[in-house]
């Protein structure tokens, strides 16, 4: 699998590392169900998802991969930290 | 004296280079350009084998990679690869090939009298019989089963060659190099196109180089061969030969390149195979058909061949298998092999078709055999090699002919298993009686025979199509195309499944011996979809994957069953397409080469003073240190402990993780990763900190200095170092993006060596003279400074693991070996000593710090005695679940020091702790001991555990139950430091 990492362009997925739902949002330190929920539960879809990857072995970016978990198309990759920020 | 069939000229064979071989003991002449096959078919010698099941004589069947039968094992000793086809070994000269699963020689095989019990071996024989007493299928039948059917056996002695893997990138790649493979690539290559051309056999050409028809007014081999030369002059094009494709994954595709295979023994630095792995915007699946058998009674005779391989041994090798050829066939095809063999020279005795209607043109192809129409073979004999056929002619009657050599043509099946690897199935187009593909994976397109685009001008038309076309997809102009004029050829064929005679076996899958009445048979219990077909006999498993057998097979199902061939559908097709050695996936990356191993800049300087080394993380870290005299690693750590204790040590600790931290917001950052405030730490001041997971637990510890105004460095435990990188971008790219920060990890960059002990402060005052102040009111504990020695940056900080005064200092790695050996030097008079890991342990140990066995990922920071380090004032990472019930329940195991009540006892990691008085059992169990040292100090082992409510136990007499070393004893629960609990030393 190939994944366009915008600062590295088209690179093997052996490069990255996998680390989930990235749809998800850190609640604020006071709800602790929310905070459960965000550590614990992961919904399992089909089809289209967001999901992080970290360029471990090239630019250290932490990306959100749209990818179709059915046929591991993957769509568009983004940089987390301009996500994150905007 | 063996006789030779090969013919007197012709061929694609250099008879200028005769090469010698031997095939079990025996010594063979061949030719560069044979396979081991056509080599042993020159000289006469068919018989090459036994059957898995049955230990019948088999034969080579083809000349290609669907070889079911013709297995062998290739060389000896460590370099011996078991059930490697003949048909595809590249002859080499001193080449050593020996016949499997037989005993003593495929010519008298013991084991032949399984066929006497072919009733009990047939289809889930394995479930059926064998089964009582239940007691002795593991012992006894499996274990016998399995040494006498099978196939080759493996060396069991280290691989000694090296492979390699490679990524290429390319517009096209063409899968195959037959007639429309390399139309293909001509048209994608001379339009400019980045072509890949995969071919798995050493010469381009495929079926070209069987065939005597002509293209663009040359010979097919020939035309092959200057296809090749224009395409070697296309910079654009890269061929790689002996490379078969064996996967479609996602977004990419497996090849693995023969590099040395046919050579004896690799080259220099030159790989036995190379893997790739290859990004294509395009492919051409051009990887052609594979010839169909026949299955009738007795089809299982050496000198029973494929018609198609009869004409490629003729043509491509100039062997002639046999001295009286009978052709049975149910296409064209078989005519034309008969046509092309009587040209080679051959005598074809019969041609045989159960078709009753054939063309006039296409029975001239025969030119004066007698011909059969509307018959079929329905018996043979002969058992090491075949000496006649029985026909049953259109009325019944039967005769018997004499022949040592049969070859079946039943029609062509596209190979197309590389297109259905990501989820396409074949459907069976009935026109063509082939499955075809019609999903396909994404920029594929099929070509040639494997599109059943079935006569020689065919498939070269339809090559140069789909090569303009992919050249077009990938944004190149449409070339005028140069037209390839080749004779076309009669291509008619009928499958016809199964032919009824003798009582004798008919094979279906001639490598795992199963037979049409044992495909009646799954169906009969019910076995009736081709995927339990497969199981349940075990069809089209192992090296051929049942590339000659599946379709007759799924089609005898159908009959069966009483279905269509589309009803019934075909098994789905996984890569690997061919057999691919574990080594290549493996790459570089075997044995000592799996991962890196990292050295410290003093391992030089440390190997010299015999050190010995212990792997931690990727890191190669000195453990203890032998001194003359000394052979008992405890004597040696113990001396390392009380040097530390009284005098002074040094033991390189680079291998922490050191994490830079820039910004104007790192106070802020820290703040929100760690448990502890960081923000109010002073610049020229070290903090320990605590970090946790999400979840609440630690996930790793370690110390922060303050450098500068906008400029920290944090060091993490060895092992965990890239995880916290991994864990602090995360914080900062998607988390907290707002904050100024930036991280860099210098782990590689900084050496740092810890210098402990009383008279440390002597020595870096010896170390440094006037460079630094490192008196205790102008450096005092947990101070850090950044200056320079000369030109040599110099980090120091002040802080302490083994509890004593101590520093730790810091040089670019480049300086570190001379930071080492002049600390030693330095300290020479103060009689400094080195010490390894161990000593560092037990000093910690001593101190009651926890460690690795203490951050064991199921400890929150309460469990380890800091919960007092927990911040009330501020969030950060893991507060929140850190809260949890469970995790602030007062009965959590929490850390303690232990010591055994009889002061001689050795205490060991994991012995399970209970109080004195209960039996040991799940629901009793209170914890257990992570960390045990024998404490110098003290002159008894040590130990620190997790204890159920341990804190308020000091004092307490508890048991250590160590059921798998027969340990059972008592400890006293004590405080957590053993050493210097006020902590006066580390701030004298």
């Amino acid at each position: 699998m190939r994944i366009p990492c915008p600062y590295c362009g088209s690179r093997d997925s052996s490069e990255f590392s996998y680390s989930g739902d990235a749809t998800l949002t850190r609640p604020t330190p006071d709800n602790a169900d929310a905070m459960f929920d965000y550590v614990y539960l992961r919904d399992n879809p089909v089809g289209l998802h967001r999901e992080y990857w970290y360029h471990a072995a090239g630019c250290h970016a932490w990306l959100k991969v749209t990818r179709n978990v059915s046929t591991h198309e993957v769509i568009e990759a983004v940089l987390a930290h301009d996500e994150a920020a905007s | 004296m063996s006789i030779s069939r090969r013919l007197a000229s012709g061929g694609l064979i250099d008879r200028s280079r005769p090469l010698n071989f031997t095939f079990d003991g025996k010594t063979y002449g061949g030719y560069a350009g044979d396979t081991l096959a056509s080599a042993l078919l020159a000289n006469d010698t068919m018989l090459v084998g036994r059957s898995f099941k049955y230990h019948r004589p088999r034969g080579i069947f083809s000349a290609g990679p669907e070889e079911p039968n013709a297995l062998v094992t290739l060389r000896s000793g460590p370099r011996a690869e078991p059930n490697t086809k003949a048909t595809t070994i590249e002859l080499f000269d001193g080449l050593k090939a020996s016949s499997q699963n037989c005993w003593p020689s495929p010519q008298f095989d013991l084991r032949a009298v399984h066929q006497l019990a072919g009733p009990l071996l047939n289809a889930g024989f394995y479930y059926k019989t064998f089964m009582w007493p239940a007691a002795f299928w593991e012992k006894f039948y499996e274990p016998a089963i399995r040494a006498s059917a099978g196939l080759g056996a493996l060396s069991g002695l280290d691989d000694p060659d090296t492979y390699e893997k490679s990524h290429a990138f390319c517009d096209l790649l063409v899968i195959g190099a037959g007639p429309a493979g390399l139309a293909a690539a001509l048209a994608a290559g001379r339009a400019g196109a980045r072509v890949i051309l995969a071919e798995e056999d050493f010469v381009l050409g495929g079926r070209l180089l069987g065939d005597t028809a002509q293209i663009d007014g040359v010979s097919a081999a020939s035309w092959a061969a200057l296809a090749e030369a224009e395409l070697g002059t296309l910079p654009n094009v890269r061929i790689l030969k002996r490379t078969a494709v064996f996967g479609a994954y996602d977004g990419e595709y497996g090849a693995i390149e023969r590099v040395s295979d046919h050579l004896q023994v690799p080259p220099p630095f030159v790989p036995r195979q190379r893997l790739w792995k290859i990004v294509a915007r395009q492919c051409v699946l051009a990887a052609g058909a594979q010839e169909r058998p026949l299955v009738f009674p007795g089809n299982d005779r050496p000198g029973i061949m494929l018609a198609s391989a009869l004409r490629t041994y003729a043509n491509r090798f100039g062997v002639t298998p046999g001295r009286r050829i009978a052709i049975f066939t149910t296409s064209d095809y078989g005519w034309r092999s008969a046509f092309e063999l009587q040209k080679a020279g051959a005598e074809i005795a019969v041609v045989v078709d159960a078709r009753a209607e054939v063309s006039p043109e296409v029975r001239k192809l025969a030119g004066n055999a007698p011909q059969f129409l509307g018959a079929h073979v329905s018996d043979t004999s002969g058992y090491r090699r075949l000496t006649g056929i029985t026909i049953t002619d259109s009325a019944g009657k039967t005769r018997r002919v004499a022949v040592d050599t049969l070859g079946v043509s039943g029609g062509w099946s596209p190979s197309i298993g590389i297109a259905t690897h990501l989820g396409g199935k074949g459907s069976w187009a009935e026109e063509q009686s082939a499955f075809l593909c019609d999903e396909r994976p994404p920029g594929m397109q099929i070509a040639g025979a494997a599109a059943a685009q079935w006569t020689l001008a065919q498939a070269l038309e339809n090559g140069a199509l789909a090569g303009a076309k992919a050249a077009s997809q990938v944004g190149l102009g449409l070339q005028a195309q140069k037209s390839i004029v080749a004779s076309d050829e009669a291509s008619g064929a009928t499958p016809m499944w199964l032919f009824k005679g003798s009582r004798r076996k008919a094979f279906v899958d001639l490598q795992n011996d199963v037979t049409a009445t044992d495909v009646a048979l799954a169906a009969q219990e019910g076995f009736r979809s081709v995927e339990q077909l497969k199981r349940y006999t075990t069809l089209g498993m192992a090296t051929d994957q049942g590339k000659t057998s599946n379709v007759n097979g799924l089609a005898i199902l159908a009959g069966e069953i009483r279905k269509t061939i589309a009803e019934t559908g075909a098994t789905r097709a996984r890569p690997p397409h061919v057999p691919v050695a574990i080594g290549a996936f493996a790459g570089l990356h075997s044995g000592k080469h799996f991962k890196p191993t990292r050295l410290t800049s003093s391992h030089a300087a440390s190997a010299a003073l015999n050190a010995t080394f212990v792997e931690a993380g990727q890191w190669m870290r000195a453990q203890w240190f032998n001194a003359p005299g000394e052979n008992d690693w405890l004597t040696s750590v113990t001396r390392e402990v009380k040097a530390v204790r009284s005098t002074v040590g040094i033991c390189d600790v680079s291998t922490l993780g050191k994490i830079a931290l820039c910004g104007s917001d790192v106070g802020t950052f820290l703040d929100r990763v760690y448990i502890n405030t960081f923000s109010t730490l002073p610049v020229g001041k070290v903090r320990y900190g605590v970090m946790l997971r999400e979840d609440g637990f630690v996930m790793d510890d370690g110390t922060t200095a303050h450098l500068t105004a906008d400029h920290w460095v944090m060091t993490t435990t060895t092992v965990n170092a890239g995880k916290v990188m991994q864990h602090l971008e995360y914080c900062h790219q998607v988390l907290w993006p707002e904050l100024d920060v930036q991280t860099v990890s210098v782990t590689e960059q900084w050496a740092q060596v810890a210098v402990a002990g009383p008279k440390s402060r002597d020595l870096l005052q010896a170390l440094l003279g006037d460079a630094f102040d490192v008196s205790n009111e102008a450096f005092p504990y947990l101070a850090c400074a950044e200056f320079h020695v000369g030109n040599i940056p110099l980090r120091l900080f002040r802080v302490s693991f083994s509890g004593e005064l101590a520093y730790e200092i810091a040089v670019p790695a480049g300086y570190g070996e001379a930071l080492f050996n002049a600390l030693m030097q330095a300290g020479k008079p103060l009689g400094v000593t080195p010490y390894g890991t161990e000593a560092l342990s037990v000093m910690r140990i001593e101190k009651g710090h926890v460690a690795g066995s203490e951050l064991n990922g199921q400890t929150v920071a309460r469990d380890l005695g800091l919960g007092r380090m927990m911040s009330a004032k501020k969030d950060y990472i893991g507060r929140t679940m850190a809260a949890r019930e469970a995790l602030v329940d007062s009965n959590r195991p929490t850390l303690v020091g232990l010591r055994p009540v009889d002061r001689s006892h050795r205490l060991r990691n994991g012995a399970l702790l209970f109080a004195r008085d209960v039996t040991p059992a799940p629901d009793t169990n209170a914890g257990f001991i992570t960390s045990t040292a024998f404490s110098p100090d003290h002159n008894h082992w040590i130990g620190l555990g997790l204890l159920a409510r341990g804190p308020e136990r000091h004092g307490e007499i508890i048991r250590a139950w160590d059921p798998v070393r027969s340990g059972d004893y008592e400890l006293e629960v004590v405080d957590p430091v053993f050493v210097d609990a006020e902590g006066a030393r580390l701030r004298a």
